[in-house]
């Protein structure tokens, strides 16, 4: 089960489990800040077949949305590749030639920020990879990357609802609703009927 | 036939309105005196002449007007039409089946010629001639999904079915109740149900996806929807709210009788002979309620759904805030007589 708490919500809302080793002809971990201590927590469970699996295994991270930087654990376990990242864009064309190259039997674990692992899992998506190939664990920030319906645009690290869009200024507020596809929560304008009526924002997701 | 279609906008000055013949034909959805969700699906089959179930896709005299409002939509915002790559062969079943339907139910206005793969399709009313190839793309404007839908009124969708599930991954969106084609395009059923209250709970789209996972092709089935709009605005857009939200607070009893609009969404689902996917067509009906007032069965219901509705459904539908407002104008014409059975008007 998931580590972190979640309120009820919407079926369109992903949920998240808890890595866990599987057999594979390749493994690739993507993850961002504190989703670090997940995979280190999944190797510890792999106990005396930890080795053979890191001989396999491609490690990429980057910091999480606060700074969160645990490289260090990460890269001492001594995968057969690891690679930090300053950022989930500048790792986006490196996941592309991976998940290109990939053969069958790749398993992709995926940990950290909802933001990371949306993004991370609609590469793997695109790439065509089968959906039970995917493992997500959720740690860390509870932030949400979110599309205003209006303008398109999306904003990054959402923690309070409503929020101003940096894009086109509305007023939003953020639905559980969420895409895949655009790998996003949805906000809707709050004060559409009466505006200039917007309740004092709340921090949601921390 | 003698119709003629109507010259009529659907937004800034708004001029549509109902002939005394399309008001007695109106799709009014109540079967009884109140309202709950349900999966109310019934066979699709051609109904009583001169109502809208009589064929396969309902012509009506709104057609013209309707086709250039979605053609102003889709200028001012083209992701309102988006088709996954996989689903072009959805596009051209589609295609088939309302380029058949039309020719054979409406031969006044619409002919279908096919030599092999070579067809010919003539549309009188939008004054469209195409010869192209079946299953070429390129021998068409666009893509087959959007250019027959740019001539057949209401909305459409396409879904691929696999893993036993419908995935909503094509569609022509633009006379919506508040839904985005753009954000929920390539979601699976329940993902792009998620947000309706109460259904869920109900089990009613558990049921509803057995149901369609079997769906055969050549026995479509449909069903109702229905909503409230403030002026006879087909694009209820998400995209637009900020534009269209604010009139829902201008409604007044002088006024409401005229700029208050039942919208009733005539749901059919055909399964595809080609592709294997469900077309989805989503058709559009409004009807003022000083026009709807005028068969007073409907008159009479309307008032007593409005009034006992569920609120967590008026929210959901999005007219709450005008709900004791609809309630006060309709009593006017609700005597308390029963109502007969079914959504037929009396004779």
């Amino acid at each position: 089960m998931t580590k972190t708490l979640f309120e009820p919500s919407i079926r369109s809302r992903p949920v998240y489990g808890e890595l866990s080793p599987r057999a594979g002809s390749a493994h690739l971990f993507i993850a961002d800040g504190e989703g670090a201590e997940a995979i280190t927590d999944m190797f510890a469970k792999a106990g005396a077949d930890a080795p053979a699996l890191l001989a396999k295994s491609h490690i990429i991270y980057m910091p999480g949305p606060y700074g969160t930087d645990l490289s260090a654990a990460l890269q001492a376990l001594g995968a057969a590749q690891f690679h930090r990242a300053p950022s989930f864009n500048a790792a986006e064309l490196r996941i592309r030639k991976v998940l290109t190259d990939a053969h069958m039997g790749l398993q992709v674990y995926l940990a950290g920020t909802e933001t990371v692992i949306g993004l991370a899992q609609r590469e793997v998506m695109m790439a065509g990879l089968p959906f039970e190939a995917v493992q997500t664990e959720h740690r860390g920030s509870l932030s949400r990357r979110v599309q205003c319906v209006h303008c398109k645009g999306v904003t990054e690290n959402v923690t309070t609802d409503p929020f101003v869009c940096s894009h086109c200024g509305l007023n939003l507020f953020v639905r559980d609703h969420y895409s895949r596809r655009l790998a996003a929560f949805q906000g809707v304008n709050i004060d559409a009927e009466d505006p200039g009526l917007v309740p004092a924002a709340v921090e949601r997701f921390k | 036939m003698g119709l003629e279609f109507n010259t009529e906008t659907f937004r800034n000055d708004f001029t549509f309105k109902n002939s005394p013949r399309a008001i007695r034909r109106f799709p009014f959805p109540f079967d009884r005196d109140d309202y709950m969700y349900s999966v109310n699906m019934e066979p699709h089959v051609p109904g009583r002449p001169g109502s809208v179930f009589e064929h396969m896709f309902d012509v009506d005299e709104h057609y013209v007007a309707e086709m250039r409002d979605r053609a102003q939509v889709l200028a001012d915002d083209p992701l309102r039409c988006q088709s996954l790559p996989h689903m072009e062969l959805a596009g051209w079943d589609l295609l088939e089946l309302i380029m058949e339907s039309k020719a054979r139910d409406y031969p006044q206005w619409f002919e279908l010629h096919k030599n092999g793969n070579r067809w010919h399709w003539i549309n009188r009313p939008m004054e469209i001639e195409q010869k192209f190839t079946f299953l070429d793309p390129t021998t068409l404007p666009c893509g087959p999904m959007e250019y027959i839908t740019r001539q057949a009124q209401g909305d459409f969708t396409l879904q691929d079915q696999r893993d036993d599930n419908l995935w909503i991954e094509a569609g022509m969106v633009t006379t919506q109740a508040d839904w985005s084609l753009d954000f929920d395009i390539g979601m699976s059923f329940h993902e792009w149900h998620a947000p309706v209250p109460k259904a869920h709970q109900m089990g009613v789209f558990d049921r509803a996806l057995k149901f369609l996972l079997k769906l055969q092709h050549g026995a479509p089935v449909r069903r109702f929807n229905w909503t409230m709009t403030v002026d006879p605005l087909l694009d209820t857009s998400p995209e637009n709210y900020p534009k269209w939200g604010p009139t829902k607070t201008t409604l007044t009893p002088e006024n409401i009788g005229n700029r208050q609009h039942l919208r009733v969404e005539l749901q059919t689902l055909h399964r595809l002979p080609r592709s294997n996917a469900i077309a989805f067509p989503i058709r559009c009906y409004l009807i003022k309620f000083e026009e709807l007032v005028t068969i007073p069965k409907w008159a009479r219901r309307l008032h007593r759904v409005i009034r006992d509705i569920d609120p967590e459904l008026s929210t959901y539908k999005g007219f709450i805030r005008n709900r004791e407002l609809m309630v006060q104008y309709l009593s006017q014409f609700d005597d308390g007589a029963p109502t007969s059975p079914g959504w037929w008007p009396d004779e």
